[in-house]
């Protein structure tokens, strides 16, 4: 009955009340993104077949979208939390959105290298200047303006404020980023995977795809909660409830 | 309307005051412009080809150079500090600041692009088409980079990381302006470029002092 | 599939695997950072504590 408290959740807000949490799940976040990926990679490699067109290297797909959604996902999710901490100056939201960021760029670093890889074989370009991956390209940028910003400003509290407030301004990228292969003619191919239609793709295709991108996110949440949990002992160390742990962490 | 027109004046006034800092912005862009063809080579074919990037990334770089002044002055003598707590809205203010840096270091840009394209080759049309898209286009540039100035006020590294912050919101402006050009030079249209430009002007008319406003109560907090 | 057309994947060995690797390569590598920062951290609080009782 204590969950449906406001008094509950408030009290998540705070970095001690959510250490603890933060601690236990991480294994078994761990534990299933590993359980998750094995599955996921023998679909994609073993279960999943040849493609008629790209031979093999189709096989990307299953690393290079889930990358791209997490991606974007992680960045709109970064914002939301920085939204809370701009809005309601909790500290939990501030630490997390912060946790969010690194993660979020090393998925969109990800998401253009292996997009190169596949490129070359597919349309014998590692690169092209058009709509998507421009603005992919531009989100990359917008992490590390966002991290670059925070790192900058001594005071926690304006710069968690200021790199909020940067980030809500580069959200316009994300529908741009979404709807560039509607609006423009670009070498990217559209969506094959919508919420209203069934998928266009070879259901064992599908279903490694859907595995990897669950994988991916675990491992968000598992890299975040383990930033989130540093960034509470660094910032805490010099409390009680911090001691307490660590010496009981022998 | 009052208070803007009085600011704006103060502020030109002021800036008039110290006119090298207005000449600097000038002079980088067209020293910018005339390092390429020292670099790439003189053939008047290709620099007509890379002249509408060059002129565009000209700009952006000579726009991007001056936003650091535009809260600096007013934040060291405290000046900016009394335009928060003033009863005028804070985004109004920051609406003319941006006018006032626009004057002084955007409409020169796009009044010297005549002759720096002429430099590069570009016929008569392009360079008309080149004007339109940097008068439309530097505004812009001004707007986004007041959000970025008012977030970066006295941190350390200041200049080079407004850059980094403001570039990538850069991009989109550079594309459509420059690909404005490059389309009049095919001889295709250009009527989509310019109404993505024009959104992109009325959108940070609407959003950019608003935004700046806020960076600016977060960095005086 | 036996192993040496798996390793293959039809001549695109170099963008398959280069693909998949560096991605476990990066994200195998953000985990152990993070696991080396926590045990620095911890190691850093437990001797400030020693310290202070001390």
């Amino acid at each position: 009955m204590r969950i449906f408290t406001k008094a509950y959740w408030l009290q998540l807000s705070s970095p001690k009340a959510f250490y603890p949490i933060a601690d236990k799940s991480i294994p078994w976040l761990i534990a299933a993104t590993i359980l998750l990926s094995l599955v996921g990679l023998y679909y994609a490699f073993i279960i999943a077949p040849i493609d008629y067109q790209q031979g093999n290297s189709y096989r990307i797909m299953f690393i290079h979208v889930p990358a791209a959604w997490m991606g974007m996902w992680i960045y709109v999710v970064m914002c939301a939390y920085a939204v809370i901490g701009l809005v309601w100056n909790t500290k939990l939201s501030n630490m997390m959105a912060a946790a969010l960021a690194p993660t979020g760029a090393l998925f969109t670093f990800l998401a253009l290298w292996t997009g190169a890889l596949w490129g070359k074989p597919t349309w014998g370009a590692y690169w092209v200047w058009d709509a998507r991956l421009t603005s992919f390209l531009i989100l990359l940028f917008l992490y590390f303006g966002f991290m670059s910003l925070r790192a900058a400003i001594d005071d926690p509290r304006r710069a968690s404020r200021a790199s909020a407030l940067l980030a809500l301004v580069g959200i316009v990228n994300i529908p741009i980023i979404y709807f560039s292969v509607k609006w423009w003619n670009t070498l990217h191919q559209g969506a094959s995977i919508t919420l209203d239609k069934a998928p266009t793709m070879e259901s064992s295709m599908f279903t490694a795809m859907m595995l990897m991108t669950l994988a991916f996110f675990t491992y968000t949440f598992a890299v975040a909660f383990m930033r989130v949990r540093n960034e509470i002992l660094e910032k805490e160390k010099n409390s009680a409830w911090v001691n307490e742990i660590v010496g009981s962490d022998k | 309307m009052k208070v803007m027109r009085w600011l704006v004046w103060r502020d030109m006034t002021l800036a008039l005051r110290r006119k090298a800092e207005v000449l600097t912005t000038l002079l980088f862009f067209v020293i910018v412009v005339s390092l390429f063809p020292l670099g790439v080579g003189p053939e008047i074919d290709m620099l007509k080809e890379i002249a509408p990037g060059v002129l565009w990334v000209a700009a952006l770089l000579a726009s991007m150079l001056s936003l650091n002044r535009l809260f600096a002055d007013d934040y060291v003598d405290g000046t900016l500090e009394q335009m928060i707590i003033s009863s005028q809205p804070l985004a109004l203010l920051v609406l003319s600041k941006v006018l006032s840096h626009w004057f002084l270091t955007g409409l020169p840009l796009v009044l010297i692009s005549p002759v720096l394209g002429m430099q590069l080759g570009l016929d008569g049309d392009s360079i008309v088409i080149l004007m339109l898209t940097l008068l439309i286009g530097t505004p812009v540039l001004s707007l986004i980079g007041a959000v970025g100035a008012g977030l970066t006020l006295g941190v350390r590294g200041g200049g080079v990381l407004l850059s980094l912050l403001i570039l990538p919101l850069y991009i989109p402006v550079l594309i459509f302006g420059s690909g404005a050009v490059d389309a009049a030079r095919s001889g295709l249209g250009v009527d989509a470029h310019f109404s993505l430009l024009g959104a992109f002007l009325v959108a940070s008319l609407l959003l950019a002092p608003l935004g700046a406003a806020a960076a600016l109560r977060i960095s005086l907090d | 599939m036996n192993l040496p057309e798996f390793l293959d994947m039809g001549r695109h060995a170099f963008y398959v695997w280069g693909s998949y690797g560096v991605v476990a390569l990066f994200m195998l590598l953000e985990v152990v950072l993070l696991v080396l920062k926590k045990r620095s951290l911890t190691q850093s609080i437990a001797r400030l504590a020693r310290l202070n009782r001390g």
